[in-house]
């Protein structure tokens, strides 16, 4: 078994994050990923949280982040849209980069950069408002005021968020009203209204029934036509059924990414095959 | 084991009893101190609304004189408050030193003024200063230390306030011997004013917002804390600012919380005779500040409304105070009278106030 891993290593060796489409790969040169993280550490005070995370994700993809609690997965999910920097005494040394460009520049506006970046978080906190108001607080407090606008985005964002249906007769009820599912996918609405280029999903369904959480694995599947996701999950065959790319952490660690199917099947580290087929973690 | 059989199910009927016993020991205090609240309350209306006794007229002439040609005069002369000492008659006259002739609308309107601007003053002040310690003030040692004086302050004998007001508002530290006149010119009118501001309802403004200051401070922390940081979270994941994010998310939300605190010190301030009187307002007044006389002129002269906040002043519990101690006849019922105005005015300022709360926290819907 080790002679077969190491002859398959050597003939094709595993890239990082080089898990691009078939079809891309005939294309001449590889396309820039939307969000790169290079050698990035993070510190919690003195405490290092992340070692060394080198990851690419690639445009209008799912990536998903694995790894046993307490691994960092929800950390780097922060770091990417800078939400880290609420909590006092953080730090964070190398690159992390939205189009080429780094985010923790100097002159970076964090609150342009949320816009770009929309999260969704692992228990859903609907605004205690109405759930028009609700959707519409994104694109209000940026400055559209028109109400004819405002209507328009509602209606889209619920829409791509498959609940539209659900809500449309009742958008002046209490987002509170709703089920736990429906609240989570007001949830993904909220954050698509600021028409966002990527989506950090941290265990967005882990706190719901199975029927809820089908539903948003198909929304998942659906967003990933127009959005960059990235998705922390707790649940291993919601990675493998929802995501084209996995990343292994581990201990604050990077320990292996690839293809999905690739890892799952035939994990290269020996840590990975360990958490997946349930040793630890 | 069979020595212990039945030794659970014993400790679980006390267990009961307990529970029960607890229970009937908060129901009496309660029902104690509602108690006596009402007999205190009963007493009080009862007073002020007993009958006026008739006064002998020292000017009585039997019918025997009458038929001299000198008119009778009745042994008794009418009571000048037949229902009562709560009339209309006593919202609507100053004071004075006859007992029937004496009234509150001094007080009623001074009290009105005073405590409308030291719920100006103080709410902003209140508000924005829980709002920076619990949002933007790092959690330093400085920071704890004026967390400790902002508890100490709220149970600082009101008098002290009313000493610091003295000098500070009253006297302002004697900078000046003699006050000065000033005046303001605003084009329609002419506000008068001295420096230092001397006995005016300013200065008892300024003086009952420090006092309540405390208060406002501590309740309006505990309301924004009570607002948990996922809200904030999820607000500044969607682009807002932090300050947006307190304006739409974290204020409104706490709204009702912090308008506990107000009610809650402004009724404080209502009622706060020993600071007034160390500032020294007057007790025997017959005018309302601005001497505005009805709704019409303060419409009409809009210029008096702002010579108000620098016009002697007096307060209800301030006569109220100085009635309890007049000697003469009369006065007791007076004063009773005087109370229950206080309370009506303070019912009513909290009913506006826990209604505004209540259209609040419908609109929250959590």
């Amino acid at each position: 078994m080790a002679l077969v891993k190491a002859f398959t290593q050597f003939v094709d060796p595993p890239t990082e994050g080089g898990a691009v489409d078939m079809a891309q790969q005939a294309e001449s040169a590889p396309r820039r990923p939307k969000l790169e993280t290079i050698q990035m550490n993070f510190f919690y005070g003195i405490h290092q949280a992340l070692r060394e995370i080198s990851l690419k994700v690639h445009e209008k993809s799912v990536t998903a982040l694995i790894g046993p609690s307490g691994c960092g997965k929800s950390t780097y999910l922060r770091t990417l849209n800078r939400m880290n920097d609420i909590i006092e005494g953080t730090r964070v040394t190398g690159k992390v980069m939205l189009d080429g460009e780094d985010i923790y520049a100097r002159d970076v506006d964090v609150v342009s950069l949320r816009k770009r970046i929309g999260m969704v978080f692992q228990k859903s906190t609907p605004f205690p408002k109405s759930i028009f108001d609700n959707v519409a607080f994104g694109p209000r407090i940026s400055g559209i005021t028109n109400k004819a606008q405002l209507s328009e985005i509602v209606e889209q964002s619920l829409q791509r968020a498959a609940i539209w249906n659900e809500v449309k007769d009742r958008l002046r009820d209490s987002a509170m009203a709703l089920s736990g599912g429906q609240q989570q996918r007001l949830c993904i609405a909220r954050a698509l209204a600021t028409s966002p280029e990527v989506l950090l999903m941290d265990e967005p369904a882990s706190a719901l029934d199975p029927a809820s959480t089908s539903r948003i694995e198909d929304l998942i599947f659906e967003l990933k036509q127009n959005y960059t996701i990235v998705i922390v999950t707790h649940n291993m065959q919601q990675a493998a059924r929802v995501s084209e790319i996995t990343a292994f952490f581990c201990m604050g660690r990077l320990v292996e990414v690839g293809q999905t199917k690739q890892l799952f099947t035939n994990p290269i580290q020996k840590e990975t095959e360990d958490y997946i087929t349930g040793r630890f973690g | 084991m069979s020595l212990h059989r039945g030794g659970y199910e014993i400790r679980l009927v006390w267990r009961h009893r307990l529970g029960w016993a607890f229970e009937w020991i908060c129901r009496l205090t309660t029902w104690s101190t509602m108690l006596l609240l009402f007999v205190l309350l009963g007493a009080i209306l009862v007073t002020a609304c007993t009958p006026d006794q008739p006064l002998r007229n020292p000017n009585f002439k039997s019918t025997v004189a009458a038929g001299n040609g000198i008119p009778a005069e009745a042994e008794f002369l009418p009571a000048k408050k037949p229902r009562g000492w709560l009339t209309w008659d006593f919202l609507t006259k100053g004071n004075s030193y006859i007992a029937e002739d004496a009234g509150i609308m001094s007080g009623l309107w001074g009290s009105i003024w005073v405590v409308g601007l030291t719920a100006l003053m103080s709410v902003p002040l209140g508000v924005g200063a829980a709002l920076y310690l619990e949002e933007y003030a790092k959690p330093t040692r400085f920071t704890k230390l004026i967390q400790l004086n902002i508890s100490n302050l709220a149970g600082v004998p009101s008098i002290v306030y009313g000493i610091l007001g003295f000098t500070i508002f009253v006297r302002m530290f004697g900078l000046r011997d003699r006050p000065e006149k000033f005046i303001c010119s605003l084009g329609f009118v002419d506000v008068h004013f001295e420096l230092p501001l001397g006995r005016v309802v300013l200065s008892g403004a300024a003086t009952l917002t420090l006092l309540s200051l405390p208060v406002v401070i501590i309740s309006a922390q505990e309301a924004l804390r009570a607002i948990p940081a996922s809200l904030r979270h999820a607000s500044l994941a969607l682009g807002a600012t932090k300050w947006q994010t307190i304006r739409h998310q974290v204020l409104p939300a706490s709204l009702p919380g912090i308008l506990t605190g107000v009610i809650l010190s402004l009724s404080r301030a209502l009622g706060e005779t020993a600071p007034l009187v160390v500032l020294g307002a007057a007790a025997q007044l017959s005018i309302v500040p601005g001497r505005i006389t009805s709704l019409g002129d303060a419409i009409q002269h809009p210029g008096k409304l702002l010579q108000a906040p620098f016009d002697q002043f007096t307060a209800i519990p301030l006569q109220v105070y100085s009635w309890v101690n007049d000697p003469s006849r009369g006065f007791e019922y007076v004063a009773a009278s005087g109370i229950c105005v206080l309370l009506v005015v303070l019912v009513l300022m909290n009913g506006t106030a826990i209604f505004i709360r209540q259209r609040f926290q419908k609109k929250i819907r959590w």
